[in-house]
């Protein structure tokens, strides 16, 4: 065929696989939803609202991880921040009124936009790679969460905790829906719409060529990770509203997680790839897994083996499609 | 002082050593009279199933890996030890290995055929061992869990009251790494593959079995330092080597090994092990509070990192 | 030519990295208005002296001004924002954002950039498309295009023709031109005499980290050549004559045999022969398949359709280790693709030899050092920076590639583009081992993008176009026009027009 046609060829099958791509994780929870009403045809308003208000924190752990993997690093510290945010609102709004606490989440927005200054400054300027040096300041994040709180405890207003509560607007619109949609729209879309974006992106695909094209790559990667740091604040708050305390140890379990969500949800950890769709539908179906345990009967304490597993199955079949594409 | 500088940058195992012997007398300082015989014995007696673990751990980051399963694979082998001591010593440190092979070759797969980013892998994988161990534990309420005196000996035991038993073990686990790395073709490839993966592709070399036995390597030697970690504490518990994991991974790069491959080797790692052992022990004696130790132990481990990140640059 | 004030003036500048000293004491002055040429051996210190400039890192001595005013640049977006710009052979394009963004990370405004995209003829691609989706060659001239938007006042091109094709290239020659008449100034690199000749005015060589000279390009090649050499290194390299070729007897068994061999849309049915103690050389215009062959003959790739016969017998090439242990060995054109950056020499040669499973266990070092001190000797490896291979300069790095093939033995000698983008001395220490390896008995394919080699290096030769083996001569008839001829596939005619 002629070069035209060969192209054009090739543009539509681009086209293709990219729709593939956006829509790909919409139809993989329409169609988990679609089984798990099947499995369990009682599945309600409620039981929406719980799934929504579950998964509220580790879709904020998946969209800091998103920001940080596509500006080309990782987070492993993730978790300790969610902790260190969780401690600190329980315990400074423990005695708090409604309106008070809602000064105190501001402060607790700086002091996680903070940490990841931090974070970003390390791995910026100490030249150790990233994920020694996330891993490195998550251990030391978890002491400061243990410092603030040695033992599970705190509390928050009332009216705080149901902030994430109920379907205000539609009984089939949870408001910890609402809440997640809007906190990481207020975190993401001003980065993804600026100039910042475009460097962050820049800076995961291709660090060289962002360099020789003027770009500051560590400024751009720090930015990344106080971004992180601020989405692991609202997420610990987030935690603060489901759990209703403070809890130091409460972490661990969102590091790793924060990781499965975002290459289940499509974001490349080399960098420079994938969005925020992606990640947060992937924090909904890894919150919806083990609750479609417990309604098909099987012992909840399969929950890690099954979300280990997904893991392990979903990243070796995509490392078997590439692997395919490679060959080829 | 730049003389200085220059040898300890050609020659980091010193520069290592010269910072074991500042933290030694560091001890000393904060308590005198601290530093024995017996305190040196205890140490090497900590040290040893960390620096076998770290063992693992450099072999895989000199490929440009890691493997965070580690800990998980270190409990899951003293668990079954433990849970299986009845049936026989033989068949339950065989179990117990036999963890370490499973989540190897799972590992190994995921990696070496598939492709997967090992921080991704591995992590998968610890989460599915760990997992996996959450379930086994709900269903093996029969037995009495209990430690094979073999193990105890291996994990507490020492010879002449002085010497402990593990270190023997390290010694030769040590000498094993040591000497494959350095004298062995496997040893080669795994620096080669570290260092450019297509160059060893083009040069004939089937990268997928160097990355392939190098990830159950790992894990077994994970396994093998669970059993000796569980020898010592003579409890079995599901979270028995957690804290195990960010140790095993600091001491490999404070030894010199380069996170992303091809350069480094189990010399630095052993020192970096002796160091973080005598450093926790030293935040022992502090009279801080527990999370202030952590802080503190992740600060030193942050700025050694980054002091021997400058120093090799 | 020009009397203004030079508007760049580089005094002593000095750079080491470890060990290494990769500039001694370097000046470089460039007048505005100027195209000015940097020239030297690969390790004079070219690359080095332009990334200071370009602000990729600090010198460690010397001065700089730029207009008369002193400057020292941290970044290369502080180089940018005083007027220099550089282009680099790998294009600084950031694979997974649109074109236009990539256009937008450098703050070049769009109508400039579509005036610049105009003039090389590259305006037809969509700028939303993903930089990745965007042919090579192409991605080169986009980074050219943004660089000439940004209106700098000095415009730095490293190497910028290499491997484009011919069309291309003179797109870029006319554009270059265009600018300089604009009053701004160029600093060229490049290997290729001819381009230097007609498109610079000035040109500044470098030996060793240290400016030896400085002279106008008109009529001065051999002076350039001389100052780049050193005086006794040119006198004692001769042009080896043109090859007379070895009489071709039939019965032989050839030391590799391609029939029918097709890969996608690349290659098809192609088919020729190479004979022991024979040099065979392949010319060909960019992208006409050449890399495709060489992949599939080395195991690489995996052919669609033909055989690969090595002394008679068919081979089942699935990997590179099937190739090599039927005695075909690849160099390829990029030697950082097969070297091991970081470790030894000795580390880097022997490693072909640890392809097989027995050989995982002890090594017998002594044997191995013999081997790897015997292929280094006999390439006249320059071994000062042993220790990591990424140190060496590009020739002695490409000597070390070909070493592991010395020291593991080998029957046929891959050679893609061997010598791009290397001095002229190690050149010709290439194609005079080329030769002896052919006097030996063994064989080697030689494809090169310079089509004068083919005549000084190879027994005979084949042209591929369109996949296809358009044409076959015997070395003595293979001078530039009849291969150029074969390589667009022309008539007699057509080439004649071409050429003029």
């Amino acid at each position: 065929m002629t070069d035209a046609a060969a192209r054009n060829k090739g543009a539509s099958w681009r086209a293709l696989a990219r729709a593939g791509r956006f829509l790909g994780m919409p139809l993989l929870l329409a169609a988990a939803m679609a089984a798990t009403v099947a499995v369990h045809p009682d599945f309600g308003s409620f039981e929406i609202q719980s799934l929504a208000l579950g998964a509220l924190p580790l879709a904020l752990a998946a969209a800091a991880q998103a920001i940080v993997v596509i500006s080309g690093g990782i987070d492993l510290s993730i978790g300790s921040m969610i902790a260190v945010s969780n401690v600190l609102s329980a315990s400074l709004m423990q005695h708090a009124t409604f309106g008070q606490s809602l000064a105190l989440s501001i402060v607790v927005l700086i002091a996680g936009a903070g940490q990841g200054l931090l974070n970003g400054l390390v791995v910026a300027f100490s030249r150790i790679p990233d994920v020694v040096a996330t891993l490195t300041t998550g251990f030391i994040w978890g002491g400061v969460a243990l410092l603030i709180l040695e033992r599970p405890g705190g509390g928050a207003p009332a009216a705080y905790l149901n902030i994430g509560a109920g379907a205000d607007f539609w009984p089939w619109l949870p408001n910890a829906l609402v809440l997640m949609v809007v906190a990481i729209a207020a975190i993401w879309l001003p980065i993804r719409l600026s100039r910042i974006g475009l460097l962050i992106y820049a800076a995961g695909s291709d660090p060289v060529a962002a360099f020789r094209s003027g770009v500051d790559v560590m400024r751009a990667r720090t930015i990344a990770y106080v971004f992180s740091g601020i989405a692991c604040a609202v997420g610990g708050m987030a935690l603060t509203m489901t759990t209703g305390i403070g809890a130091p140890l409460a972490g661990a379990y969102y590091t790793l997680s924060s990781v499965a969500a975002i290459v289940i949800g499509g974001v490349s950890l080399a960098g420079g790839r994938g969005g925020m769709v992606g990640p947060v539908i992937a924090a909904l179906l890894l919150t919806l897994a083990p609750m479609v345990l417990v309604f098909l009967g099987i012992d909840p304490n399969y929950g890690q083996v099954i979300q280990g597993t997904l893991i392990v199955l979903v990243v070796m079949i995509a490392g078997f499609f590439a692997f395919l594409q490679e060959r080829k | 002082m730049s003389a200085v500088l220059g040898f300890l940058r050609a020659r980091t195992i010193y520069a290592l050593i010269l910072l074991l012997a500042v933290f030694v007398v560091g001890v000393e300082i904060v308590r005198p009279g601290t530093v024995t015989p017996l305190w040196a014995s205890n140490t090497i007696l900590f040290a040893a199933p960390l620096a076998i673990m770290a063992g693992g751990q450099t072999l895989v980051m000199l490929t440009g890996g890691i493997d965070l399963s580690v800990a998980s694979v270190a409990t899951g082998a003293a668990y079954l030890l433990a849970t299986n001591a009845s049936s026989g010593t033989a068949p339950a440190i065989g179990l117990a290995l036999l963890v370490g092979v499973i989540v190897g070759i799972i590992n190994g797969i995921g990696v070496a055929l598939l492709r997967v980013q090992p921080l991704v892998m591995t992590l998968g994988t610890g989460l599915m061992t760990g997992g996996v161990l959450i379930v086994y534990s709900q269903h093996m309420l029969a037995s009495q869990p209990h430690v094979p005196d073999i193990i105890q000996t291996l994990g507490a035991g020492r010879v002449f009251g002085l010497v402990p038993i593990d270190l023997f073990l390290w010694l030769i686990i040590g000498a094993l790494i040591l000497f494959g790395l350095q004298r062995t073709g496997f040893g080669r490839l795994l620096y080669a593959v570290g260092d450019n993966r297509e160059a060893c592709h083009l040069a004939g070399v089937r990268v997928w079995r160097v990355l392939f036995a190098n990830y159950l390597l790992c894990a077994v030697l994970a396994a093998i330092a669970g059993l000796v970690v569980v020898g010592g504490t003579n409890a079995a518990d599901l979270s028995l080597a957690d804290s195990y994991l960010l140790p095993s991974v600091a001491c490999v790069v404070i030894g010199g090994t380069s996170i992303f491959g091809g350069r480094g080797g189990y010399a630095g790692t052993i020192i970096g092990a002796l160091i973080l052992t005598v450093l926790t022990g030293l935040l022992t004696l502090l009279d801080v509070s527990e999370p202030i130790k952590q802080i503190l132990y992740g600060a030193i481990i942050l700025s050694l990192a980054a002091a021997y990140a400058r120093l090799t640059e | 030519m020009n009397d203004a004030p030079p508007l760049l003036h580089i005094r002593g500048v000095a750079k080491t990295f470890g060990a290494v000293r990769a500039l001694r004491s370097a000046d470089l002055e460039v007048r505005a208005g100027e195209a000015h040429a940097l020239m030297g051996a690969n390790g004079a210190g070219k690359s080095t002296l332009v990334k200071i400039i370009t602000g990729v890192f600090p010198a460690d001595d010397g001065e700089m001004t730029l207009a008369g005013q002193k400057v020292a640049f941290r970044s290369p977006a502080e180089a940018r924002r005083a007027g220099i710009v550089s282009v680099y052979q790998d294009p600084a394009i950031v694979p997974d954002l649109t074109v236009s963004q990539n256009m937008r990370l450098a703050r070049v405004s769009t109508e400039k950039v579509k005036a610049a995209m105009r003039d090389l003829g590259v305006e037809r691609i969509p700028l939303a498309t993903v930089a990745r989706e965007v042919d090579f060659a192409l991605l080169r001239l986009i980074d050219l295009a943004r660089a000439l938007a940004s209106d700098p006042r000095i415009l730095m091109l490293d190497e910028i023709t290499a491997a484009l094709p011919a069309d291309l290239s003179e797109r870029v020659f006319k554009v270059v031109r265009d600018f300089r008449s604009r009053g701004a100034s160029m600093i060229f690199i490049s290997h290729r005499m001819a381009e230097i000749a007609m498109l610079c005015d000035r040109a500044t060589v470098l030996r060793d980290g240290v400016t030896v000279g400085v002279t106008p390009t008109k009529g001065a090649e051999e002076t350039i050549v001389d100052l780049m050499l050193g005086s006794d290194v040119a006198k004692a390299t001769t042009a080896p004559a043109a090859r007379a070729g070895r009489p071709e007897t039939a019965h032989e068994v050839p030391a590799l045999e391609v029939e029918g061999l097709s890969y996608g849309h690349a290659l098809s049915g192609v088919s020729f022969r190479v004979n022991r103690g024979e040099v065979l050389g392949v010319a060909a215009l960019e992208g006409q398949g050449q890399e495709e062959l060489f992949d599939c003959i080395a195991g690489v790739r995996r052919a669609d359709a033909g055989e690969v016969r090595a002394e008679g017998r068919v081979l089942k090439l699935r990997h590179p280790a099937d190739a090599i242990r039927a005695g075909l060995v690849l160099v390829p054109a990029n030697r950082l693709v097969s070297l091991l950056p970081q470790r030894s020499v000795q580390e880097n040669v022997a490693l072909a030899a640890f392809g097989r499973l027995r050989s995982w266990g002890p090594i017998a070092i002594g044997e191995e050092r013999r081997r790897v001190d015997m292929a280094v000797r006999k390439l006249q490896i320059d071994t000062r920076a042993a220790a990591e291979v990424r140190r060496l300069s590009g020739g002695n790095m490409q000597k070390v590639v070909i070493a592991r093939w010395i020291a593991a033995g080998f029957k046929t000698l891959l050679c893609f583009d061997p010598t791009r983008g290397i001095d002229i001395g190690t050149k010709k220490q290439i194609y005079a081992l080329m030769r002896e390896i052919a006097d030996q008995g063994l064989s080697v394919l030689l494809f090169t993008s310079e089509l004068p080699e083919i005549r000084l290096a190879c027994d005979r030769a084949i042209v591929l176009f369109g996949g296809r083996i358009s044409s076959e001569m015997p070395a003595a008839e293979a001078d530039e026009a009849r291969l150029l001829r074969a390589a667009h596939g022309l008539t007699r005619t057509e080439a004649a027009a071409a050429l003029a």
